[in-house]
């Protein structure tokens, strides 16, 4: 699969930003997360897929859910020492909210195997967006390293 | 390059953009630096610096130190009291990084005792110390006892036999912000941070063996105050925060105070990342009282790091901590808020500073300083890139103009992105090593990013914040070992 992500230069200085896409927002939300993961480790196929975590989260809106989602694989780097890719998304509409099933797979970090890079501290608000494209979906992210 | 045509020099090193330049802005912009420093400001340091003087309650003066550059809401750099009644407290004049701070350290020993030892020193340093992407710390904690350290920070350690009663007293603050409460703090944030004490970090956070050289002595009277005494004095500087902790409570408050900000108080900001609330209402002060939290965890992070240095030192040695020598010279943070006195207008009152990259520096004689410290102004610890050195400066009398802040490093000018184009891990190493300098990092590839190239010149920042009157330089340390998270 061609890498549906590309790290914008010059946005943030001290950070890291980037854009992903996909034709469906739940494609997006894949490339989202390994964009993410590619922050903190130079390969992101070198993380295999060894333990799974069950991702749910429920927003307002789509910008506000893919943060979510973005700050929980974060979340699990710090509490379970976890790097995680996520092949599957499911993204419903209940309501007035929207709600994000999703599956993600991944190891322990490991420094010996992992080509590690920087940690990320969290998802900002700057630039923050999801739009709809011609090609389909779009985000842009930057990254507080 | 970007420099907006109302800037104006009003005293040397110190440059105001009035009211006028952007609607809402309550009080003047002020920006320290030389032209050549004010000149390579990013635009986001003018955008940036310009926004916070929109803020309800801002008093005085948007500040922006030398060293600034681009952040998120307030610049890095960026320094604003508040009046507590009328005025805001904001995350984003915090950082996402919750008192992230300095500790510098001092030891007896010379660098011609160091150097025979120093790769396992360093390589012993680098094993002891946890750093990179999710290290986990050596303090293995409880949940429960974790909410402990969040309200005791340092006194924590010393009761648990990580500190000297005297590291507390060389501690900004003494190692603990009263008033920090758990049950404002999420537990999500709990889970990211209760195995994080005892760690570096990654990015620009970092732990140096340094040598304090004669010709580097800038004020020797103050150099020896501050336990400087002996040509090619080593000492132990680093640079950590709260780790993921901070970072959740942070990100937390981010959302709680941008849901309630318009809908509740009818405050409209510029920009997102400049969420908050009105200080005295409820989401103020619950942030105010889980960022103490995470201001105490970072405060036991950097003393049990220092538990751990004694450990190393005496084990390499030979020797005991004491014999040693290695005692704090001084802990500071940069990226907090705090009530602090001070005089508004020639009247005493109580104002809510928000600095953020931006270090305190209390003047001679002020109180909150520790009283060996009260002639001489408090110690002012501004880490360096690895390559080209860090700074000891103390505060001075004229702080007042900045209610006593001054610069926290030396700032970015190049992209992570960029650097890694330009510098190479190994090539960097190798240079560094044939320079004297023996490094150690968890990331090869992070390396790169952190290259002396890719940021301020800091001899000009701390030159620029002396000229301006807001510190004086003390020393400056070369660094010889090097740990990158």
């Amino acid at each position: 699969m061609p890498m549906s992500y590309r790290y914008l230069e010059d946005i943030a200085i001290a950070d890291v930003a980037f854009e992903a896409w996909g034709k469906t927002r739940e494609e997006l939300f894949t490339s989202a997360a390994d964009a993410l993961t590619n922050v903190m480790v130079e390969d992101v196929k070198s993380v295999r897929s060894v333990e799974h975590r069950d991702i749910h989260v429920e927003a307002g809106n789509l910008e506000r859910l893919l943060f979510e989602y973005l700050q929980t694989i974060i979340f699990y780097k710090d509490a379970e020492q976890l790097l995680l890719r996520v092949p599957r998304v499911s993204i419903t509409q209940e309501d007035s909210s929207l709600a994000l099933d999703a599956q993600a797979m991944g190891e322990k970090i490991s420094p010996n195997r992992h080509g590690l890079l920087a940690d990320v501290k969290a998802v900002t608000l700057h630039r923050f967006g999801v739009k709809e494209t011609p090609e389909g979906w779009k985000a842009t992210v930057v990254l507080d390293i | 390059m970007t420099v907006p045509s109302e800037l104006v020099e009003v005293s040397p090193a110190v440059w105001e953009l009035p009211v006028s330049f952007k609607q809402g802005m309550h009080v003047p912009a002020r920006l320290y630096g030389t032209r050549k420093l004010v000149e390579a400001f990013d635009a986001g340091v003018y955008e940036q610096v310009t926004n916070v003087a929109t803020l309800p309650g801002i008093l005085k003066y948007s500040f922006c130190m030398p060293d600034g550059h681009w952040g998120y809401g307030f610049p890095i750099g960026g320094v604003a009291a508040f009046d507590p009644d009328e005025g805001v407290i904001s995350p984003g004049g915090i950082g996402f990084d919750i008192n992230c701070g300095m500790r510098l350290v001092r030891t007896g020993l010379t660098v011609d005792e160091v150097r025979p030892d120093l790769e396992k020193l360093v390589n012993r340093l680098f094993e002891r110390i946890p750093s990179g992407v999710g290290s986990t710390g050596f303090v293995k904690l409880k949940e429960d006892e974790f909410l402990t350290v969040m309200e005791k920070g340092s006194r924590w350690c010393l009761e648990n036999g990580y500190a000297l009663p005297e590291d507390l007293e060389y501690t900004e603050e003494k190692g603990c912000m009263e008033g920090a409460d758990p049950t404002k703090v999420s537990h999500k944030a709990v889970q990211r941070g209760y195995n994080q004490i005892g760690t570096l970090g990654s990015g620009n956070h970092y732990l140096e063996l340094q040598v304090a050289r004669q010709e580097n002595i800038y004020d020797p009277g103050l150099a020896g105050a501050f336990g400087i005494t002996v040509p090619g004095q080593v000492v132990v500087m680093y640079h950590c925060g709260s780790r993921g902790f901070g970072h959740q409570v942070a990100t937390d408050y981010l959302h709680i105070l941008l849901d309630a900000m318009e809908k509740k108080y009818g405050i409209h900001i510029i920009d997102k990342e400049l969420s908050c609330a009105p200080f005295r209402s409820p989401e103020g002060q619950d942030y105010f009282s889980a960022m103490k939290c995470a201001v105490n965890m970072s405060f036991a992070n950097r003393q049990v790091i220092l538990h751990r240095i004694r450990e190393v030192f005496s084990d390499v040695f030979g020797r005991s901590p004491e014999d040693l020598g290695i005692r704090q010279v001084y802990d500071v943070t940069h990226n907090t808020a705090k009530l602090e006195e001070h005089a508004v207008d020639g009247v005493m009152r109580q104002v809510l500073i928000h600095r953020k990259g931006a270090t305190r520096a209390f003047g001679p004689g002020m109180r909150d300083i520790p009283e060996e410290y009260r002639d001489t102004g408090q110690p002012v610890i501004i880490g360096g890139s690895m390559e080209t050195g860090s700074y000891l400066l103390a505060g001075v009398e004229s702080g007042s103009q900045t209610f006593y802040s001054t610069a926290h490093g030396s700032g970015r000018t190049m992209s992570r992105h960029s650097a890694k184009k330009i510098y190479h891990a190994r090539q960097l190493i190798k240079d560094m090593r044939e320079r004297g300098i023996y490094v150690r990092t968890s990331s090869m590839k992070g390396i790169a990013e952190e290259a002396g190239g890719a940021y301020k010149d800091i001899d000009e920042v701390v030159a620029a914040a002396e000229v301006a009157g807001v510190s004086r330089r003390v020393a400056r340390f070369i660094p010889i070992g090097n740990i990158k998270g």
